[in-house]
């Protein structure tokens, strides 16, 4: 089994990839939800 | 909802079935052995990075025209998909390239203009952080990513128009290239599944990028009380 280390280590990293990307993408989605809201708060307000 | 969390199940599924088919399923390469198997994860990602660059060429295009935010949208949200599948190429890359070459790089046509296309898109990313005005910014980097996919062909033929360490071509290549047909089954699934994950991502991405856009049209109304 020469160089089962690096086919996993490959297989292993790009799915890291991706899953961080993800993770990412929805951290910043719920960022930005919240950020709607705090403006439509103050947005409201101000009428 | 509920819609979003079949489709990444889905997507999930396709990709680990893709996984299991590269790593047991397709047949051992004779000369480079079980190193081989990297191929499927390394080439069906760089074909997917490819399409996406394709459609970001194509919204880039589109917005110079019509200048119509969605358009802007759809080429932020490829171009970061595109770039995050170029990351897993040049890191299948070298870790495969080692044990068979010896070397984990070479400053060949492939390998040189596969990093910079990774540079290009990584400047476009940065481009659009630089510029506030977002109608401004969305035209700089409609034209940037123009300028940008140019080198997509570019990553294409330098295996085909010039001598490189990187392999020569299996798939369109020169008369007698060529894959075991399992290998091709096994490849052409394992894109299949890059495929729909890309989808899946470019989605998300796209629902970010119309929000921040509403984010920033309620910000100048704000601005204006």
């Amino acid at each position: 089994m020469k160089n089962l280390d690096s086919v996993l280590a490959a297989y292993l990293i790009g799915w890291g990839v991706f899953f961080a990307y993800f993770i990412s993408v929805a951290r910043r989605t719920s960022a930005l939800r919240e950020e709607i809201e705090r403006l439509k708060n103050s947005l409201n307000r101000g009428k | 909802m509920i819609k979003q969390i079949t489709a990444a199940g889905v997507v999930v599924l396709l990709v680990a079935a893709a996984a299991y088919a590269a790593l047991f399923v397709a047949p051992t390469e004779r000369s480079m052995g079980l190193i081989q198997r990297i191929f499927y994860l390394h080439v069906s990602s760089a074909w997917t990075a490819f399409i996406a660059f394709f459609i970001c060429f194509i919204a880039n295009l589109i917005y110079v025209f019509s200048r119509k935010p969605r358009w802007d949208w759809l080429g932020v949200s490829s171009a970061e998909v595109g770039l995050a599948f170029t990351t897993i190429v040049l890191i299948t890359g070298p870790i495969w390239a080692h044990p068979v070459w010896g070397i984990w790089w070479t400053w060949d046509a492939r390998l040189t203009s596969t990093f910079v296309l990774w540079l290009l898109y990584v400047s476009y990313l940065l481009l659009r952080t630089l510029v506030e005005e977002p109608d401004r910014r969305a035209l700089l980097s409609a034209l940037f990513g123009i300028f940008a996919f140019l080198d997509v062909p570019l990553v294409f033929g330098a295996i085909r128009w010039w001598r490189t360490q990187h392999p020569q071509p299996v798939i369109m290549g020169a008369p007698g290239s060529g894959l075991d047909p399992r290998m091709r089954a096994v490849l052409l699934f394992c894109w299949l599944a890059m495929m729909a994950l890309m989808a899946l991502l470019m989605r998300q991405r796209y629902q970010l990028e119309a929000m921040r856009g509403e984010v920033e049209l309620i910000q100048r109304e704000v601005e204006g009380l």
